[in-house]
């Protein structure tokens, strides 16, 4: 009734415009099922194909793999500049009968299942740690996959059994080779990367207690961060660079990665293995393409992020979201942001108020621990993505340099400047987290669930 | 025992057609809507999905915020895209910064979303079959400017490589101006050619 009053009204108002209209309609009718080639973007595909040769140097036009890796990238930067691309967080229902293949979808069941968790306040555990290097750059703690802790202490390497309690010393290094500068568990839990303050990096059997072989001539300087990616352990140095070794091969550096021109203190691989995040004292923080890696010549970086204005150290993949990285900044940025490491696109930035030394995601549900320095030196857990305070824990006397995570992704050990280890159990308790792990057996870490 | 089991294995076309029409009565809801006879889900699920979606892209969209809209359709088992529906959308700043309004009739705005819900429909013929479970997602391409709601994540294009595109009609309603293009992953056997 309304409507064919106001066409009405059209009509005798502006004839000539409501019989164009008419006609474009009944052309509309006429075509029904035959698709509008006519309107597609010709000036945008025209572009895609011509200009952007014109930008890029490199001359290999013809071969596709090239031509399809420009092609992305125009379509990632043109998104970038222009747009966000937003996904609503709640998932549409998927076909009920299969099991949830989505980590994401598993974790939002198991929480509105479960009840609000009691969150400890002090540390369930201390232990002595004398001669820990009071070093903001280093990386002094891992807890490994089958749930050994290793700490460096001066010139010493201990292993802590978590399930049995006890300690071992792995090794001790010579007074003019240490002290060791980083420790990192490979994957399989049995071997461990040790960095030394003389830019050489040993191989140990932690069973055997044997040294497998040491990495050398790679780095001028300290090794302070180490990440594994199955067979390739990154290392990144003083010297500002960062390296690929293929431990299995004798020429063992594969790639390298150029970009920093401080000392590398953050290196993380994402879960995929696809994105290596680096941050250096040169306040950059990098993301690196495992694709883009040739072994002929240094790599570019995918992304290069400066919002950060101390240096970046404290690094972590978000366990539900591939591509989400947390960052955290030194004393003059206190600063934890967020970043799309797909568009570089930077999410959210919260200014924690002191150093960020380490960052921790619970694997269980949506939350981010971080650890801090003056004047604090508390341990801070944050609800993801509101980045409501839940928990501040205190009990350290001195800035809190390194935090790892129990394979169970339950309990996390710190090490302060205050030469103490001390555990929390902020993630849960082994018992309520074990639960659901059962019920959804595709969650990537539900295996890991009887060690504890 | 043998006769039995035969003629539990036999469906007459009166049973077929009782289990078909049930399965739509029960997981579909048929109604009419720009003048065609259309299928509604029923699912709960689906149904607070979309309606709290909605709700969110009537607010961009008002405030000619909202660019895109991106209907994908993935794999289950191994996520790939499969069919991604583009919507771009294009706003009449005019309209939003100055609060004019502008003229069209329902029924003609009603006849161009007829002529897409068609075009839709019948690209079922040269769409690949889609002959696996599948999930789907919305993206919402929004302005640079825009602050993300707290239920909603950045996320990636889910981009298809070197997809097959079809255009098809569009429709506006003289503030907004709606383009529909699907594009669709390459068969293989095309890739040969």
């Amino acid at each position: 009734m309304n409507s064919s009053a106001s066409s009405n009204k059209t009509k005798s108002r502006c004839p000539l415009q409501e019989q164009l209209l008419q006609r474009r309609n009944s052309r509309e009718n006429l075509d029904r099922f035959i698709p509008n080639r006519s309107a597609m973007d010709f000036d945008y595909a025209h572009y895609m194909l011509t200009d952007g040769k014109k930008g890029k140097e490199n001359p290999a036009v013809g071969s596709s793999p090239s031509r399809e890796a420009y092609r992305k990238q125009l379509a990632e930067t043109f998104n970038m500049n222009r747009t966000r691309i937003l996904a609503f967080k709640n998932k549409p229902p998927t076909p009920v009968e299969a099991i949830p293949n989505e980590f994401a979808s598993a974790a939002h069941q198991v929480k509105s299942a479960k009840p609000r968790r009691h969150i400890p306040q002090t540390s369930e555990r201390t232990l002595d740690a004398p001669d820990l290097v009071d070093d903001y750059y280093l990386n002094l703690l891992d807890w490994g996959s089958s749930n050994v802790l290793s700490i460096a202490l001066g010139h010493t390497v201990y292993l802590w059994d978590a399930s049995e309690g006890t300690t071992s010393e792995l090794v001790t290094v010579d007074e003019e080779n240490g002290p060791v500068t980083s420790v990192k568990w490979a994957p399989d839990g049995r071997h461990i990367a040790v960095g030394l303050n003389n830019s050489e990096v040993q191989l140990w059997d932690s069973t055997a207690n044997r040294l497998l072989r040491t990495l050398r001539g790679g780095h001028r300087s300290r090794v302070g961060a180490l990440d594994w990616n199955n067979h390739i352990l990154t290392t990144g140095g003083m010297d500002g660079q960062i390296i690929n070794n293929d431990v299995r091969v004798r020429a063992h550096i594969v790639e390298t990665y150029q970009g920093h021109h401080q000392e590398v203190c953050g290196l993380k691989w994402s879960a995929s293995g696809q994105q290596l995040a680096s941050g250096g004292n040169d306040n950059l923080l990098h993301i690196w393409d495992r694709s883009m890696a040739s072994s002929n010549a240094p790599t570019q970086w995918l992304h290069r992020l400066e919002e950060h204005t101390a240096a970046v150290k404290a690094l972590a993949w978000c366990p539900f979201q591939g591509n989400l990285l947390a960052s955290g900044g030194g004393g003059g940025d206190r600063c934890i942001k967020f970043w799309n490491t797909h568009t570089g696109a930077c999410l959210n930035s919260v200014d924690t108020g002191s150093q960020v030394c380490a960052l921790l995601w619970n694997k269980n549900e949506r939350e981010l621990l971080s650890s801090h320095g003056f004047t604090q030196n508390q341990l801070t857990l944050w609800k993801y993505p509101s980045m409501v305070k839940i928990a501040e824990l205190t009990g350290h006397t001195s800035r809190v340099l390194f935090m790892a995570q129990s394979p169970d992704g339950c309990t996390v050990a710190s090490a302060a400047g205050d030469e103490t280890l001390r555990f929390w159990n902020v993630f849960g308790t082994p018992e309520v987290a074990s639960k659901p792990a059962a019920k959804t057996s595709s969650e990537p870490f539900a295996h890991l669930n009887r060690i504890r | 025992m043998a006769s039995k089991t035969a003629t539990k294995d036999i469906i007459t076309l009166r049973g077929s057609a009782a289990i078909v029409s049930e399965f739509f009565e029960e997981s579909f809801a048929r109604v009419k809507k720009y003048g065609l006879p259309m299928l509604l889900t029923q699912d709960e699920g689906v149904k607070s999905f979309i309606s709290n979606l909605t709700s969110q892209l009537s607010e961009w969209l008002e405030a000619g915020k909202l660019q895109r809209v991106v209907l994908v359709i993935m794999s289950k088992a191994t996520s790939e895209v499969l069919e991604r529906w583009n919507f771009s959308i294009e706003t009449d700043s005019e309209v939003v910064e100055k609060g004019v309004s502008r003229e069209k009739s329902d029924k003609e705005i009603m006849r161009e979303i007829q002529a897409i819900m068609r075009q839709i429909a019948s690209s079922i013929t040269y769409l690949p079959c889609l002959d696996e479970p599948c999930i789907f997602d919305v993206l919402a391409y929004t302005d640079k400017d825009c602050t993300v709601p707290f239920t909603w994540i950045e996320s990636d294009p889910k981009l298809i490589a070197n997809p097959q595109m079809v255009k098809l009609h569009s429709f506006d309603t003289k503030i907004h101006k709606v383009d529909t293009l699907v594009s669709y992953k390459n068969d293989e056997w095309d890739d040969e050619a």
